[in-house]
């Protein structure tokens, strides 16, 4: 398990949360917390997150250390997708009433 | 509200590297105004890494830090009673209340902390008496029937206060309600169930849980804060997504729901002037004591100095928890890192 440099001082580095809510379901993100290493962190996200059956299993991921896509870029880095329609069922339609197609 | 002013506020995240003239900067925020305000229009939700406005920022870090505030002192009032539950499922049931009230804390924290503002500098200001939380729990909780008067009572108006934020517009804000709520309707019963017990118990234990419905009543109304003509930021908020009802229209919705639910309880509520008014199809209560709020409010209620000395005592007495958890990890890491190196 990796451990994020401790920061300056006492204070606790960020770490983001993850739940899987029950078997055959993936990992979800249920928020984040402060904990000096991984198994601490692991404890208290059990504690804060899963209080009422919420999960079947819990990753906790140092938040430094999530590359994000950037958000003023919205434009750019996603336009590939669009004008090609024919990645989607819905652009075929001469199939349509064509029973099992 | 002067002493406001005085809780630190993150600086703005600086612009990215490329963006080194003036012009670039207006260009960037102007898109980013047009981004915001088309957010808005369409009722979307704004994300933590998205322009906003500086002062859609400030709101915000106000509005949940002080959230999160009073989620933290809201555990003492009731703590403070778990040592003298009646019996073994209350003081559970209490202690598991309280420490979901810690764990909204924390969800809000969190919140407050994707728009740049460290949690330990809001827990600072906090201690400091800089930051503000809700007036309500400057009230003490006498007697065992005040447990029910809060849960009722203070949860129930935290609720009706709380569901519509589900529906902010600044995502984790949004977020942290929908536990938050998801966790907060078993506080309300909990409570109501308290009383209940007390009102068909002996006339003594009834009168018990009059006495604090009685208490808890005007505090809990002045929970949705001033009257929406001396609430000078609700426009704004309501502009923003933020709020989705006024101080009024929520506080009258509450008072309706209070006297349905009363009846049930064979109480009654400590307020002659409550009528359904034909007119408006709305609830109305009477007069409530907008001085005294502002007094609680401006750190002169009858706990203000008891609650935070309380907190301030908890985090000093926590240190060594934080110092050895500490010290534990930069031990392993170090471990660690001997262990990779001689492999």
């Amino acid at each position: 398990m990796t451990t994020p440099e401790p920061h300056a001082g006492n204070v606790w580095p960020i770490w983001e949360v993850f739940v899987r809510s029950s078997r055959g379901l993936s990992h979800v993100h249920a928020g984040s917390l402060h904990a000096p290493d991984a198994a601490m962190a692991l404890r208290n996200a059990r504690d804060l997150y899963t209080r009422r059956n919420e999960g079947v299993s819990i990753w906790v991921v140092p938040a430094d250390a999530i590359a994000s896509s950037d958000p003023d870029s919205k434009g750019s880095f996603f336009e590939s997708p669009q004008g090609k329609d024919y990645r989607h069922a819905t652009y075929y339609t001469k199939s349509e009433g064509v029973k099992h197609l | 509200m002067a002493s406001q002013t005085l809780q630190s506020v993150p600086a703005e995240p600086s612009p990215a590297r490329h963006e080194q003239s003036l012009e670039d900067v207006a260009r960037r925020d102007a898109e980013g105004q047009a981004y915001f305000d088309k957010v808005m229009a369409e009722d979307s939700r704004i994300e933590p890494r998205d322009w906003m406005p500086a002062a859609y920022r400030k709101t915000l870090l106000r509005q949940i830090s002080q959230h999160a505030h009073s989620e933290i002192i809201g555990m003492q009032p009731e703590a403070n009673w778990i040592s003298r539950a009646p019996s073994l499922k209350r003081k559970a049931i209490l202690m598991a209340k309280v420490q979901d009230e810690a764990g909204h804390g924390l969800y809000l924290y969190s919140a407050a902390e994707t728009l740049g503002q460290p949690r330990d500098q809001m827990m600072q200001d906090l201690m400091d008496g800089k930051a503000k939380y809700s007036s309500i729990f400057n009230y003490p909780a006498r007697t065992w029937a005040d447990m029910g008067a809060i849960g009722w009572m203070v949860d129930g108006a935290a609720i009706a206060n709380q569901v519509p934020l589900c529906r902010a517009s600044f995502g984790p804000y949004g977020r942290a309600m929908v536990r938050v709520c998801k966790e907060e309707s078993f506080h309300q019963r909990q409570g109501f169930e308290i009383l209940l017990e007390l009102s068909h118990g002996t006339p003594e234990q009834k009168q018990m849980a009059q006495e604090a419905v009685n208490r808890w009543y005007a505090p809990a109304l002045m929970m949705f804060g001033p009257p929406d003509d001396d609430s000078p930021n609700s426009k704004q908020s309501m502009a923003w997504n933020i709020k989705r009802f006024s101080n009024d229209e929520l506080r009258n919705r509450f008072v309706g729901m209070m006297m349905e639910q009363v009846k049930v309880l064979e109480l009654t509520l400590p307020d002659k002037d409550i009528r359904f008014n034909e007119e408006t199809k709305k609830w109305e209560h009477g007069p409530l004591d907008w001085d005294e709020f502002h007094e609680v409010l401006a750190g002169r209620g009858p706990c203000n100095a008891q609650r935070l000395e309380r907190r301030r005592e908890a985090h000093l007495e926590g240190a060594w928890v934080r110092e050895a958890a500490a010290a534990y990890a930069e031990k392993q890491a170090k471990k660690q890192a001997e262990k990779v190196s001689v492999a």
